[in-house]
């Protein structure tokens, strides 16, 4: 199992050196630079400008850059913002806690919602409980974050007035009120992403288990005389899973990319705002790194999938 | 008293294209002890007896809309599923047809017998594996104490059913229902499968009710044989009465469709088979169903429904033919 997963993570290598490399040659082709800014700066004189590029190694050619940065990252030096005056890493690191405590707690959301949701529904299709369920999950996946949060800001801040539309990173509180604080401004952002992820695993989770509650075993559970709850919960519910937990990891690239639209919306200083502001002021170094955690973090989710999967299923096994 | 007494069953299913008559007014008796076959094509409502008698069959769409099923004096009818749970495998064990697809593929063949000890019998963890590893010595299963910490995907077809007949029996039922226990398995397994059930139905006195369309099956198991045809019971008698005098033709052709390898090759015909094929049970055409396929039909087949009566002691049938009239 161990040797297993140092194999995945060694197969994981080539694939984060063709991502960065893809990634680095789409930034070197977009215009712009981090020094876009001194050429418009008439306090610079020209020459200390082509000084500074030579230093950077910004006029090498792009194989040489690419070098240079593979170098440096392998070596633990993310590269140096200039826009935040900071190490990238730092700031990287200033703000992945916020995006993954908001899109953590959206997924634990999600699931709390669709596990139970599609699991009783399918046990019941076409009920009426079944057939609420289905046009709440229709409506839930139709609707766009970047609508159903502004919405959520409109009724639930603006004429409300219950919950802080702009999430604040130093709460001026500490102890017990700065947890509530966390809590209340985190609502919306989580109710918002989380009903999202919920609306479209409650339609899998349930057609998941319509598919495994007609198999034969299933009677053969029921024939034992184990009891409803006992036969959905240990026969079906342990079977049909398996997909269910494939398709949750290899959601989690959507996951991200729906969270950067909604850390706009709410204005939640994560990784997706800080992703989005440093492509606008050409900060390079942030955006390669930003977009690097991405990859990494989606070959880790389809990392955990596989395990899981294995785990989950007996007939699988870790060669 | 018979161990197993069903009366005029009828089990329906709603479909898109109208009531299907599945099964259509059944009686079937089983005495405590006795093996009895059900014989019948594929469709023609054996397996949907079978389920019915548990309520394994999906409600909705299939629904028993009369008779009763008694069992040891109790019509277990209307009962609802959560009432017949005490009743399942403890009293009447089931083995299922596809060894393949009925065991769960994620837990431990130990995990799925023992589940049902633990269900009904007051013992703890280590009494039901122990049982459990003792059960899967009994259905010959090669070192059961190891054996029994593996999945079902790691056992042969035959050694499922085996695993399957295990589970059944486990909680000693007084009944057990096999429907069409061999018909996925090889030849040469199908005859250990059979020997194993005669064995197991010997020492634990049981009675069987066996579910199959093969007439050789028959022949080397039952006691008392019911053959059903389109939702109905057509005949019924002793083993050797049906093989050696069959009344209905539908049972005369399933027994003349049996490959003989006793005769020389001067007398060796070619296999005969009944013609057509089991009738869609939506909107059933009055009079005897089997008529579009006879050979025998008359006018009066197709205008009443021939009633089951007794033709000799322990024999009966459902025909127009040989009727007083």
């Amino acid at each position: 199992m161990s040797q297993y997963v140092l194999r995945r993570l060694m197969i994981a290598i080539p694939s984060l050196l063709g991502i960065s490399l893809v990634l680095f040659i789409v930034l070197a082709l977009a215009p712009g630079d981090p020094f876009g800014e001194l050429a418009t700066n008439p306090n610079v004189p020209p020459e200390v400008q082509a000084a500074l590029r030579a230093k950077f190694g910004l006029d090498d050619p792009i194989y040489l850059r690419y070098l240079h940065w593979l170098a440096a990252m392998a070596q633990g030096d993310w590269g140096f913002s200039f826009v935040s005056r900071m190490n990238v890493d730092t700031l990287i690191l200033q703000r992945l806690p916020t995006t993954l405590y908001v899109i953590g707690s959206a997924q634990l959301l999600a699931l709390a919602i669709a596990i139970p949701v599609g699991v009783y529904a399918a046990t019941r299709p076409y009920s009426i409980f079944d057939q609420i369920a289905n046009t709440f999950a229709f409506i839930g996946f139709s609707l766009p974050t970047f609508f159903t949060g502004i919405l959520f800001i409109l009724i639930f801040s603006v004429k409300l007035d219950w919950l802080p539309f702009v999430y604040s990173t130093d709460i001026k509180a500490t102890g017990i009120p700065w947890v509530l604080e966390m809590i209340r401004q985190a609502i919306m952002p989580v109710m918002v992403l989380g009903l999202f992820q919920a609306a479209s695993m409650t339609r899998f989770v349930r057609s998941a288990m319509l598919d495994v509650i007609r198999l034969d075993y299933v009677t053969t559970a029921r024939a034992k005389g184990l009891g409803q709850a006992k036969v959905i919960v240990k026969h079906v519910m342990r079977n049909a899973m398996i997909p269910v937990v494939t398709l949750i990891a290899l959601q989690m690239p959507a996951v991200f990319g729906g969270a950067i639209v909604t850390e706009q919306i709410f204005r939640i200083p994560g990784i997706g705002s800080l992703l989005i502001s440093s492509i606008l002021a050409n900060d390079t170094p942030v955006v390669m790194a930003v977009t690097f955690v991405f990859a990494c973090l989606v070959v880790l989710f389809n990392l955990i999938a596989d395990v899981l999967y294995g785990w989950l299923d007996p007939r699988i096994s870790f060669r | 008293m018979a161990l197993l007494d069903i009366k005029g069953l009828k089990t329906h299913f709603t479909t898109d294209a109208g009531i299907l008559q599945a099964v259509d007014g059944v009686d079937i008796s089983i005495n405590r002890g006795e093996t009895l076959c059900v014989v019948g094509e594929s469709g023609c409502g054996k397996t949907v007896t079978a389920m019915s008698i548990l309520k394994l069959i999906a409600m909705p769409p299939g629904k028993i809309v009369a008779g009763e099923i008694m069992f040891e004096g109790r019509d277990l009818v209307p009962l609802t599923s959560h009432e017949l749970d005490d009743i399942r495998a403890k009293e009447i064990g089931f083995i299922f047809q596809e060894p393949m697809t009925s065991l769960n593929p994620v837990l431990t063949i130990g995990e799925q017998i023992a589940e049902s000890l633990r269900r009904h019998e007051a013992v703890t963890k280590k009494q039901a594996l122990e049982r459990t590893v003792d059960m899967l010595k009994l259905v010959q299963i090669p070192n059961a104490a190891g054996r029994v910490h593996h999945y079902p995907h790691q056992f042969s077809g035959g050694m499922r059913q085996r695993v399957m007949i295990a589970m059944a029996l486990a909680c000693r039922p007084k009944l057990v229902i096999a429907d069409e226990p061999t018909t996925a398995l090889d030849v040469t397994i199908q005859a250990q499968i059979l020997d194993l059930l005669q064995d197991m139905k010997e020492r634990f006195g049981m009675a069987v009710m066996l579910i199959t369309h093969a007439m050789g099956v028959v022949a080397e198991t039952a006691q008392r044989v019911v053959v059903m045809y389109a939702g109905k019971v057509v005949e019924e008698a002793p083993v050797d009465e049906l093989f050696g005098n069959p009344r209905h033709p539908y049972t005369q052709g399933l027994i003349r469709s049996i490959p003989r390898i006793d005769l020389d090759a001067a007398h060796k015909t070619r296999l005969e088979a009944i013609g057509g094929s089991v009738p869609i049970l939506i909107n059933p055409t009055p009079g005897c169903r089997f008529a579009p396929r006879c050979k025998y039909a008359m006018s009066i087949c197709t205008e009443r429904e021939p009633r089951l009566r007794e033709i000799a002691p322990g024999h009966r049938m459902a025909c127009h033919l040989g009727d007083a009239s």
